[in-house]
């Protein structure tokens, strides 16, 4: 009988260890210990105690499978504390508590060591981009046909034939998606070329920022175009910030104001499809753009043109053919050169159980 | 001055932001509250206001000028107060927005009006989806060709009536999404991330400056 | 004009009928076929279910609006169900933009009824909307109360014993994200790489393709990629024992399989009448 309530009773946890969370603003500390091999075992509860006090107080309980807890609760930047774990079986019983840990101090750090390799990649990369942006000074640097850029000026250039508008959709996205970035850059030569022919360019928009640079965009191309008059604010809009809503009330301008070219360039999600299919329907040539790997389908089924992924970045440099500019996507195809470089050894390190390489891009 | 200012903030604010994420003392933590988590909102609300100043100006010039689908712009007007009223109504004392508030409740008008209108917009896709497919889908090229087998396998693999044709199709579509898609996807993924950077450090350095209305 | 020349210039509208036919009549009349478990949705479910008796919260965020609802509101649904059965405490977020919130709201209403003795406040609380989008992601990180103050009825969450206790991802053992955008990734980039906290997602059938990348890195614990995801989980949840109520995903399912089937059938017919219009003019 002795026997066997001895072997039922629950061992505490063994080799508790504690110690200041690393890379973080203080206010944490890290608990670990070796996991109990019960059957009978439901989780671990964790006790704290500021050095000098008698009494451990429980400050939480993870469940079984798990051996780490962070304590980040309650916790002052200086202050020794000491903790210990016991175990909970399923029936309700506890074990003692376990030998408490060493005393330990949480404190704030001024660098986090752990992305120490982001941060040598950025510095690489941004070597890179002024290295390659200072040496194309001056020089004609190679850059591959994109048939989608290419026909921008032709289907401006339809518009204006057949007298009717353009429509120019620049994604369902904010200014802080890159994808936006982009289409805005592509907006503004597209923007000129319709003041010079004096055909209406129709912005609507989903996002109020993306509104107010639009607008000043296309004001800043007619200027340019020497047509400041022609400019039409009204013309620049924001439509509604609901995604269906938005698609919605461009299909009604596309149906209503039969624009003859349709521009999709930006961050598109589900209403993709609706649009480009409406404007396939209308009979308007059409040039999509978009990173958006999921719609990239969608529009080049229904879409004369797709720009697809990263040629959407290089649209600027394309369509200025500014060096400096040309100069970064050199960069950006060194940068992506060293990345399938590592890749490649990585994966080949991999499969000798050699994982340095991995290792390398490991951010927590 | 008035593309030199932005592009000095734009340089400073991208090079502290950039500094900061490496820095996780409390100090950094707070510069990053007050930029981010306050001031940015602050600017954003601002935005809504200039926001609606524009929706409020499209809509009133094309009611003026009895453009076609004028009405269309006055159901938008309608059910913009429509809404608000039915929200605050009861904050506003006496007149419409209490009748409203009180005749009309805002989780119905949402439930039974906006969801349906929204669903509906959505559940076209189906349809331009099946006529696309149908129109667009040829085996023109071997490329093509693979990406038509393909897609048939995933269709019928993610529909219980694949399963119950063969057991091991789920299994099949399983595998094609979570390695020869995803290695296409990654791909990709890693490019627009590296254009992503790109562009953000030609923003920085003032490389690229389209953003703030031509050169 | 052959046969052949006329099905290619069909008008859409005729596959727009043929599509609708296809989607009534399953619905109408459930052919009731058998749901097969794939492992992300099976890794998601696990993932909640090992977090029975920990003293951690479930933070589900509904970041989608009516229009995906047919697809994400059951899983919405499932999930606080699941929550509700294992008395695992669950923060309901009506999303990060103000017309999500509806969706949050008639997810919890559906869910509850099965549960009579679930509290407000101590087993589930309500956030809504503020402003902020993915800065709010972040706020969350410092602080739950700082970022909200109130819940959705306007409790003060100071006062609520839910939220007196979990106040940032700390007390979070994951983050659901339903969302058919790219908010999830969001949660991953702010939520899971700058606090650590584990992040699940549930997204529509068209974006699901695009997740699978943070799935294998195990950014994402597990996913539920559209209707058949959350018929995949009404059916753990069922295997289980735990109440389902309607199980419109599954429902929804038998008619998702005829119009698969009606889409494979239309791009065959249409490539069939391809190659013979293309050798006929071949040959002429």
């Amino acid at each position: 009988m002795l026997i066997l309530l001895i072997i039922g009773l629950l061992e505490p946890p063994s080799y508790v260890r504690a110690y200041d969370r690393p890379n973080d603003g203080g206010g944490a500390i890290v608990i670990e210990w070796e996991s109990v091999s019960d059957t009978l075992l439901k989780g671990y509860e964790i006790f704290r105690r500021k050095v000098g006090e008698e009494e451990f107080r429980k400050v939480a309980y993870v469940a079984r499978g798990r051996n780490s807890f962070v304590n980040s609760i309650g916790i002052k930047d200086g202050v020794k504390y000491e903790y210990a774990v016991r175990s909970v079986g399923i029936d309700g019983s506890y074990s003692d508590l376990s030998i408490p840990a060493p005393p330990v101090v949480s404190y704030p750090q001024w660098f986090k060591k752990n992305k120490i390799n982001t941060l040598l990649a950025i510095a690489i990369y941004f070597f890179l981009l002024v290295y390659f942006t200072q040496a194309a000074k001056g020089r004609e640097l190679f850059i591959r046909r994109i048939a989608g850029l290419d026909h921008l000026e032709e289907a401006v250039g339809r518009a204006t034939e057949m007298g009717k508008p353009i429509l120019y959709v620049p994604g369902l996205s904010g200014l802080s998606d890159i994808a936006t970035i982009a289409s805005i850059n592509i907006l503004s030569p597209v923007a000129k070329k319709a003041a010079e022919y004096d055909t209406p360019i129709i912005v609507p928009n989903r996002d109020p920022i993306v509104t107010m640079v639009a607008q000043e965009v296309v004001k800043e191309a007619y200027t340019e175009a020497g047509r400041p008059d022609a400019f039409k604010r009204e013309n620049v809009f924001f439509l509604s910030d609901s995604q269906f809503a938005y698609a919605a009330g461009v299909d009604g301008i596309m149906v209503r104001e039969r624009p003859a070219t349709n521009l999709f360039i930006g961050m598109f999600y589900a209403e993709s499809l609706i649009l480009a299919e409406t404007g396939n329907m209308t009979g308007a040539i059409q040039i999509a753009g978009t990173d958006a790997v999921a719609q990239l389908p969608f529009f080049i089924t229904a879409c004369d043109y797709t720009i697809m992924g990263e040629e959407l970045y290089a649209a600027s440099a394309y369509l200025s053919r500014d060096p400096k500019l040309v100069g970064s996507i050199k960069a950006q195809d060194w940068g992506k050169a060293i990345l399938m470089g590592l890749a490649f050894i990585g994966s080949i390190l991999s499969l000798l159980n050699i994982d340095v390489v991995l290792k390398m891009f490991a951010t927590i | 001055m008035r593309r030199t200012f932005p592009l000095v903030i734009a340089f400073t604010m991208g090079l502290l932001m950039m500094i900061q994420y490496f820095i996780p003392h409390p100090i950094s933590q707070k510069f990053y509250k007050i930029m981010v988590q306050q001031w940015l909102i602050i600017i954003s609300i601002f935005f809504y206001v200039f926001a609606w100043r524009s929706f409020g100006l499209y809509h009133i010039n094309k009611i003026k000028r009895r453009k076609e689908g004028w009405w269309a712009s006055v159901v938008a007007f309608v059910g913009v107060f429509f809404m608000l009223l039915a929200g605050f109504g009861d904050r506003i004392p006496g007149g419409i927005g209490h009748f409203i508030y009180k005749y009309f409740n805002f989780d119905d008008l949402y439930n039974y009006m906006f969801a349906p209108l929204q669903a509906t917009m959505f559940s076209l896709l189906a349809f331009f989806i099946a006529s696309a497919a149908f129109r667009a889908f040829k085996a023109r090229t071997m490329e093509a060709t693979l990406l038509l087998v393909t897609a048939t396998i995933v269709m019928l693999g993610r529909v219980p009536l694949g399963a119950s044709m063969w057991k091991g199709l789920p299994k099949v579509v399983e595998w094609i999404l979570m390695y020869p898609n995803m290695a296409a996807q990654r791909g990709i993924m890693i490019g627009v991330g590296l254009g992503m950077i790109a562009t953000s450090m030609k923003i920085i350095l003032g490389i690229e400056r389209s953003y703030l209305g031509g050169e | 004009m052959g046969f052949w020349d006329r099905f290619l210039k069909i008008d859409r509208r005729w596959v727009f009928l043929v599509v609708w036919i296809a989607v009534v009549i399953p619905l109408l009349k459930p052919l009731g076929l058998p749901t097969h478990i794939t492992p992300p949705v099976k890794k998601l479910y696990d993932y909640i279910d090992r977090m029975e008796g920990e003293d951690k919260a479930v933070f589900l965020s509904f970041d989608f609006d009516p229009s995906t609802m047919p697809e994400l509101l059951p899983m919405g649904v499932a999930i606080i169900r699941h929550c509700f059965a294992k008395k695992i405490p669950i923060i309901v977020y009506g999303g990060l933009y103000p017309q999500f919130v509806g969706m949050a709201k008639m997810a919890i209403d559906m869910a509850k009824t099965d549960f009579p003795d679930i509290v407000y406040g101590k087993d589930y609380v309500f956030l809504g909307y503020v402003p902020g989008l993915s800065l709010v992601i972040l706020s969350i990180g410092e602080s739950i109360q700082g970022t909200f103050g109130n819940d959705y009825f306007g409790n003060r969450l100071d006062t609520l014993p839910l939220t007196m206790h979990v106040d940032n991802y700390e007390k979070i053992g994951i983050v659901v994200d339903l969302s058919g955008s790219s908010i999830p990734a969001s949660w991953v980039a702010y939520a899971y790489q700058r606090y650590g906290c584990r992040i699940g997602c549930g997204t529509t059938a068209v974006s699901a393709a695009q997740y699978y990348p943070y799935l294998q890195t195990g950014q994402f614990v597990g996913m539920l990629g559209g209707l058949k995801g959350a018929a995949e989980y009404e059916e753990l949840l069922e295997r289980n024992g735990i109440p389902t109520g309607r199980r419109t995903a599954t429902i929804g399912m038998d008619a998702q399989s005829v119009v698969h089937l009606l889409i494979i059938l239309l791009i065959i017919l249409g490539n069939i009448g391809y190659f013979y219009v293309r050798r006929r003019e071949r040959r002429a």
